[in-house]
């Protein structure tokens, strides 16, 4: 069964529920980031802060696929994935605003979203730096013999680091449950896509490393959904990876200190694509499915729009860390067994 | 108590370590069916199979960050670099990854990791073989750096970093691999972060660690001739740095001479320096003095390379400075 072949049927009340939680969830994620942009510019963020906006099919499709036993690793455009994964939209903004409250307890910022018990293993900073640690992640659940899935988020401008060929060619020779997706937005901050890369196929690059490949719309749920959901019935036992192109396009700068388009994008480009609005598309399908009314969509938002307005109020109410925090969590509390 | 090498000591810790924790793996280049590079990894494969001796193509970078990954959800990895000179290629890993995880995840995930290795030069194998990395390791916060000295603190030191919970460089003397010397059968563990002293002395402290600590008992046997005891110190952990021996020795002796294979710039000896002068200035008779490596890449030919290197000779010549008995 894949998304695609059930949707294009009546939608059961069950998967009625689904679609419109997945709705909730990119919306959740668009306003989330407005917000969010809203208080950088206000100063009450810090340091670097990249939005999803634009991105949401992929993030939420992908994760729908999940189990909550799997894990995530991911980039510094990490918010939106954060909140889909079931990270609390308190505890996210809480860490934007630097708070003890924050889900890294304000050490980690913007780049750094993890909360363990959700399998959620961090926005990670260095371009391509965390491809490895998913590997590292499936290595391990080859080793226990589980069928949990590792998932790894990158951009597709870190294809061209060593860390993604040397990841992938571990994945490819050991098959490990990876699932490699690369959100290609087309451009590495300011640099386009094929001005960085000489084949710039970049699916055809899982050719290398004898792994499976799929070119996905990202602006198109369902077709995330999908091709998420065969992934990871590759990634579960006996297991393979795949690498995953999802093309995709930020609406917004590369992070706030980027205009929407800059010297290397024009703006009949960001207009033409900000037509194919992932959110947009899959209202306009919810509709035509009978899934959800407008009515509905406005309610959702408002929801939405006070569930981010409340996480707002709670960041900018709760406490800094404690000063002692500066120096706790370099090293383990507990030395066990290390004889110290 | 059996004698056995050095290479045999951390042999026998990581069959003993494997062999009490199912989560502890061994992951690197050659590791498995080559028996290791430098045979400290021989019939491991055999023992515990290709599960847990994991060869990998010559991609540090990859298998360093796949060894952060596996210990962020519990393993125990020990990653071998078949020396530290080709783990530069993964100190993003290190540093970015391992060394910051548990404080950036607000405590939520530690990276019990050993990165271990030969370090240090070793003869005539020119510059790019011949480096000393412990004083850049331990710059970092989040880091342990661990660098025994003879047989017997190789395995009580390798055993207590595969049980610790943070991520622990573990730099082994290139040169100390064939280095003979009694072992503790069976288990047999060190403190990580405690210095030792290796000869008692009066006169003069000599604060060293790995490769020098040998160097340094030279140079004291050659001092006791002319009536000069010196007191050798050999720091083991250079993160955390056991301040305390390094300050109750010198309150004893007033005078010190800190000796490292690698280079002077912010070199170890200088954060060592720095600890005495603030802490226990007043116990000093003299100036700290360092002997490093000289402030150059590593020459091929023998004799620059002899010049380049520390000796006993160099650190005699140090002590006497320091107390006030040089010739010239």
């Amino acid at each position: 069964m894949t998304a695609s072949t059930k949707a294009s049927r009546k939608p059961d009340t069950k998967l009625a529920e689904k679609y419109r939680l997945y709705l909730r969830q990119m919306l959740l994620i668009r306003r989330f980031e407005e917000k969010a942009g809203e208080a950088y510019s206000l100063g009450k963020i810090g340091g670097f802060c990249h939005l999803y906006i634009g991105q949401e099919a992929v993030g939420v499709g992908c994760l729908s696929q999940l189990r909550p036993d799997d894990y995530i690793v991911t980039t510094y455009r990490d918010h939106g994935q954060a909140l889909v994964r079931g990270i609390s939209s308190r505890a996210v903004m809480a860490e934007l605003f630097g708070k003890a409250a924050g889900c890294s307890k304000g050490k980690g910022g913007s780049m750094h979203m993890f909360d363990a018990s959700l399998g959620f293993l961090g926005g990670h900073g260095i371009v391509g730096g965390h491809i490895p640690l998913a590997a590292g992640i499936g290595f391990a659940i080859k080793y226990r013999a589980k069928d949990q899935v590792a998932v790894c988020f990158f951009g597709e401008a870190a294809i061209n680091n060593g860390a993604f060929h040397e990841a992938l060619n571990m994945a490819g020779i050991w098959k490990l449950p990876c699932i490699f997706i690369c959100e290609n937005n087309r451009y590495g901050m300011g640099t386009a896509l094929d001005r960085a890369t000489a084949t710039w196929n970049i699916s055809e690059r899982a050719a290398s490393y004898d792994m499976s490949r799929e070119v996905v719309d990202g602006q198109d749920l369902l077709e995330v959904m999908a091709a998420m959901d065969r992934a990871v019935v590759r990634a579960r036992r006996p297991a393979a990876p795949t690498l995953l192109e999802i093309r995709t396009y930020r609406f917004v700068g590369h992070s706030m200190s980027d205009p929407i388009h800059g010297h290397y994008r024009t703006k009949e480009e960001v207009e033409a694509h900000r037509k194919r609005d992932p959110i947009l598309l899959w209202q306009e399908k919810l509709k035509a499915d009978g899934i959800i009314t407008e009515e509905q969509i406005a309610t959702m938002d408002k929801e939405v729009v006070a569930e981010v307005q409340d996480a707002y109020d709670f960041a900018d109410a709760a406490e800094d860390p404690e000063l002692e925090e500066l120096y706790a969590d370099v090293y383990a509390p507990v030395q066990a067994g290390s004889g110290e | 108590m059996p004698t056995l090498t050095y290479r045999d000591a951390l042999n026998q810790a990581l069959r003993e370590e494997m062999q009490r924790d199912p989560d502890v793996f061994l992951m690197g280049e050659e590791v498995g069916v080559y028996q290791g590079a430098y045979k400290v990894s021989r019939g491991l494969l055999e023992e515990f199979g290709p599960n847990r001796v994991v060869d990998t193509p010559i991609t540090e970078l990859g298998f360093a960050g796949v060894g952060v990954g596996a210990a962020m959800v519990g393993l125990r990895p020990i990653i071998e670099f078949m020396t530290w000179n080709f783990a530069l290629l993964a100190i993003d890993q290190l540093v970015n990854s391992a060394a910051k995880m548990r404080y950036m995840s607000g405590g939520q995930v530690g990276v019990p990791i050993v990165f271990r290795g030969p370090s240090g030069s070793a003869l005539q194998l020119a510059a790019q073989h011949s480096q000393s990395f412990e004083s850049m390791y331990a710059n970092i916060p989040g880091l342990k750096v661990v660098m025994p000295a003879t047989p017997a603190d190789a395995k009580g030191l390798l055993k207590s970093a595969v049980r610790d919970d943070d991520p622990i460089v573990f730099m082994e003397g290139e040169m100390l691999y064939n280095v003979k010397g009694e072992v503790p059968e069976g288990e047999y563990t060190l403190p990580i972060g405690v210095a030792d002293i290796k000869r008692p002395g009066e006169h003069v402290t000599l604060v060293c660690h790995a490769k020098t600590v040998a160097i340094a008992l030279k140079a004291a046997q050659q001092l006791e001739a002319d009536g000069i005891s010196a007191e050798v110190i050999d720091l083991r952990t250079i993160r955390p740095l056991d301040t305390a021996a390094i300050f109750e020795s010198v309150g004893k002796t007033h005078r010190c001479v800190v000796v490292e294979e690698g280079w002077p710039f912010a070199g170890v000896g200088a954060q060592v320096v720095d600890e005495i002068q603030r802490e226990v200035f007043d116990e000093l008779d003299g100036p700290v003095l360092r002997v490093t490596g000289a402030d150059v890449p590593m020459p091929y030919n023998k004799r620059l390379e002899k010049a380049a290197k520390v000796d006993a000779d160099k650190v005699v010549d140090a002590v006497r400075k320091v107390t006030y008995t040089a010739n010239s």
